[in-house]
């Protein structure tokens, strides 16, 4: 193979894996890994740390897979990330790390995710762990969410020498990485389980069942259970709904709702008590990660699924890769259309999607072009589900029992670019602040949070 | 693990849990509720609290055992423990946030099978602020009569009703209220807690009545926490999540026939679940439906 093209990875063959929950991609074996890293140019300047939220030592890891040093490697990125196996899996580096590569200019980039995939998955069967604090440095400090950012803020501050306790509303750990992206692309037992581990083990206490703002204040953790420094990483939970008429139909479910089932709660498997709605033929709305997400998880649990989206292919905010995945398996993309109305029967279940065909017109806000709906040109689909994924915002429960905590309009905690917010000795970090985005920002906002609390404590 | 210190079986299917979970039991009030969940497999199940003591710790939850999960959970002893108990969610009851809002006047709470439980720590509450409640108990018959000597110790007066009028007044709690006033009584408020159907017909005979009514609505969730969106509810025309927005609301505002429609969804395959556990290793799946 020429070194202008990247190792190919291994995946499970599109119409096997559409009937499966196991992972999609099968990754790099060390042959490969080899291979590819033996691409990468090692540059004096490297471009793609710059384009890394976390500014990991992407040349100084690939050296050392080069070498054949996988523990090494997994050190020099536990320095900069605590999650490098789901990092490896669900960060889009082709806007990153490898949209900055030189190699990107004449042939493929360095395949860096899957690269450090490899490193994470190779360190955790040779049960290496990330280096723990040599000594404490008496300091309490809380954080509020177990999702990557949490996680991120944690694993840093415990590495610090803080004592760190985690609180988790849900009853598992792992925020998104649990409830929100699948099986089938972040496998939970093996690689977010472990993780978890992993940052449990640099001495990060993680309590769950307990939802901050309902248990208990962020106040009395700071006045009564002593806390020096809290951080907040609660996410951005809530739903968004489009005000159609037949919204509360029978089969009509937001994405948050189906991805927890069949994620957190196992709703796809005979052993777990939860259910989940088998739709026959189902419509999501919506064409960002998680609807791919919902719409793959739907197909895998027998359906015929449509990804209905308002704008054209070119403006799909999900990942390159997630489309080409959900093209394969099968997924039907009905694009420019947009609902109207869910039609149900008399028993209140969805019998159909009223649509209308959209146009592109001038840009709007965002910069993408914004779709024109094409007067007279409704027509009905027939489905059963329909599955809402137009995006999530955060959730007011900590913001509205926390005295001094501001909020913005859209409901945003207000944090300086440190991740200070308007309450003493409170940071906040990830979608809580930015509204939904990536995995990797959460990281980054939580690794810069950590930064500005140690400052904050005076250690 | 959350530690069970106290099981009572109030009836055949209805069961008294004082589970310990210190953080609930602090601060929780009355209105409120939890999600429990038993072993890894669990399904999260959400329900109104019914006593809760912040000296020992406890939280008291009543439960009818009528699925998969609850039979599971009528099965544990005490010294066993729910796997997770999470609380307390939604938000407390009007009269107990703000003691004024019940201050002067004369309030009946209507209380429906096991919805019983979760009008007690309410009245309870009332009557430690010195506001004495009136209470209807109703149930279908006897037997699912619950927590009647509990509630005479905090209420001014109960009354309870029987379909079959195998105990009590004979009739459903409709039939008592409307006894009730023309005997002369007169209410402000009305509290109703039970099945969607008696809150239905509550609600129609108190908007004639004109008494504003509230209800404890206690839909489909999953997280509890404003996440899903599952527990969405048609309240005066506008979407409500009775998780957070809840669960109580003004009882003339809610939608009760969509609400009614939306809690059947799961109905089928719950069915074939709660077959599979009663049947054991016996069944053998001869519907041709489940495997």
């Amino acid at each position: 193979m020429d070194n202008m093209t990247r190792i190919p990875v291994r995946e499970q063959e599109p119409s096997v894996r559409a009937r499966n929950f196991d992972e999609v991609c099968l990754g790099y074996n060390l042959e490969e890994a080899t291979a590819e890293a033996a691409r990468c140019l090692n540059c004096k300047n490297p471009k793609c740390v710059t384009g890394c939220p976390v500014n990991i030592d992407i040349p100084g890891f690939i050296s050392k897979v080069k070498e054949g040093d996988i523990k090494e490697a997994y050190n020099v990125i536990s320095k900069y990330s605590a999650l490098p196996a789901v990092c490896g899996r669900v960060c889009p580096q082709e806007s990153q790390c490898e949209a900055q590569c030189v190699r990107g200019i004449k042939g493929d980039a360095v395949s860096i995710g899957k690269l450090e995939r490899f490193v994470a998955d190779s360190a955790k069967e040779a049960g290496i762990k990330p280096q723990g604090a040599d000594k404490k440095n008496g300091k309490k400090v809380a954080v509020i969410g177990s999702g990557p950012a949490g996680l991120t803020c944690a694993g840093d501050l415990a590495k610090a020498g803080c004592d760190v306790t985690i609180f988790e509303a849900l009853h598992e750990a792992g925020g998104v990485l649990v409830y929100g992206i699948p099986e089938f692309r972040l496998p939970k037992e093996r690689v977010v389980k472990a993780e978890i581990e992993n940052v449990k083990s640099l001495g990060v206490k993680i309590e769950t069942n307990c939802i901050v703002g309902k248990s208990v204040t962020i106040d009395e953790l700071m006045e009564k259970e002593g806390f020096d420094a809290v951080f907040i990483g609660s996410g951005a939970g809530l739903p968004k709904f489009m005000g159609i008429p037949g919204e509360s139909a029978n089969g009509v479910f937001s994405a948050n709702e189906y991805l927890t089932r069949s994620n957190l709660m196992k709703a796809f498997s005979d052993d777990y008590d939860t259910p989940i709605y088998y739709g026959k033929k189902v419509a999501v709305v919506g064409g960002g990660n998680v609807a791919m997400d919902a719409a793959r998880t739907a197909l895998r649990l027998g359906a015929e699924v449509h990804i209905v989206y308002r704008r054209s292919e070119e403006e799909l905010p999900a990942r390159v890769e997630e489309v080409h995945h959900a093209k394969q398996e099968g997924i039907i993309f009905n694009l420019l259309t947009n609902p109207v109305e869910i039609l149900e029967d008399e028993k209140g279940y969805v019998c159909g999607i009223k649509c209308i065909k959209c146009e592109l017109g001038e840009p709007d806000a965002s910069g993408r072009r914004s779709p024109v709906e094409v007067p007279g040109s409704e027509f009905v689909m027939d489905v059963d589900t329909v599955i809402m994924s137009l995006g999530t915002s955060p959730n007011p429960l900590i913001s509205s029992t926390t005295e001094g905590l501001e909020v913005s309009r859209r409901g945003c905690l207000v944090a300086d670019e440190a991740g200070a917010t308007t309450k003493k000795g409170v940071f906040a970090g990830g979608d809580a602040v930015t509204g939904a985005a990536t995995v990797i920002l959460a990281m980054g906002a939580g690794k810069t949070a950590a930064k500005a609390i140690l400052e904050y404590l005076g250690v | 693990m959350y530690k069970i210190i106290n099981k009572r079986q109030l009836s055949e299917s209805i069961f008294y849990m004082e589970v310990e979970a210190k953080r609930v039991a602090d601060s929780c009030l009355p209105g409120q509720f939890v999600i429990v969940k038993t072993g890894k497999e669990g399904e999260r199940i959400p329900l109104t609290i019914c006593d809760y003591d912040r000296e020992r710790g406890t939280v008291t939850i009543v439960f009818q055992a009528v699925g998969v999960s609850t039979i599971k959970m009528s099965r544990l002893e005490e010294g066993d423990g729910f796997t997770d108990f999470v609380g307390p969610l939604g938000r407390p009851s009007e009269l107990c946030a703000d003691i004024n809002n019940a201050k002067g006047k004369k309030i009946l709470f209507i209380a429906g099978g096991v919805g019983t439980a979760p009008v007690y720590p309410q009245v309870k509450f009332l009557k430690e602020a010195g506001i004495d409640a009136d209470v209807i108990i109703g149930a279908r018959n006897k037997e699912l009569i619950i927590l009647e000597d509990e509630m005479k110790k905090v209420a001014a007066n109960v009354y309870v009703a029987t379909d079959d009028g195998s105990y009590g007044f004979k009739g459903n709690v409709n039939d008592r209220l409307k006894d009730l006033k023309a005997n002369g009584a007169e209410y402000d408020l009305v509290v109703a807690i039970g099945p969607i159907i008696m809150m239905k017909f509550v609600c129609l005979l108190t908007k004639e009545l004109n008494i504003p009514t509230i209800v404890s609505m206690n839909p489909i969730m999953v997280d509890g926490t404003g996440m899903c969106g599952a527990c969405r509810l048609l309240v005066g025309g506008k979407v409500q999540f009775a998780c957070v927005d809840g669960p109580e609301f003004d009882g003339h505002l809610v939608d009760f026939d969509q609400a009614m429609k939306r809690a059947a969804i799961y109905k089928t395959e719950e069915g074939r679940a709660k077959l599979a556990l009663l049947e054991g290793d016996t069944h053998h799946g001869g519907c041709g439906n489940c495997n």
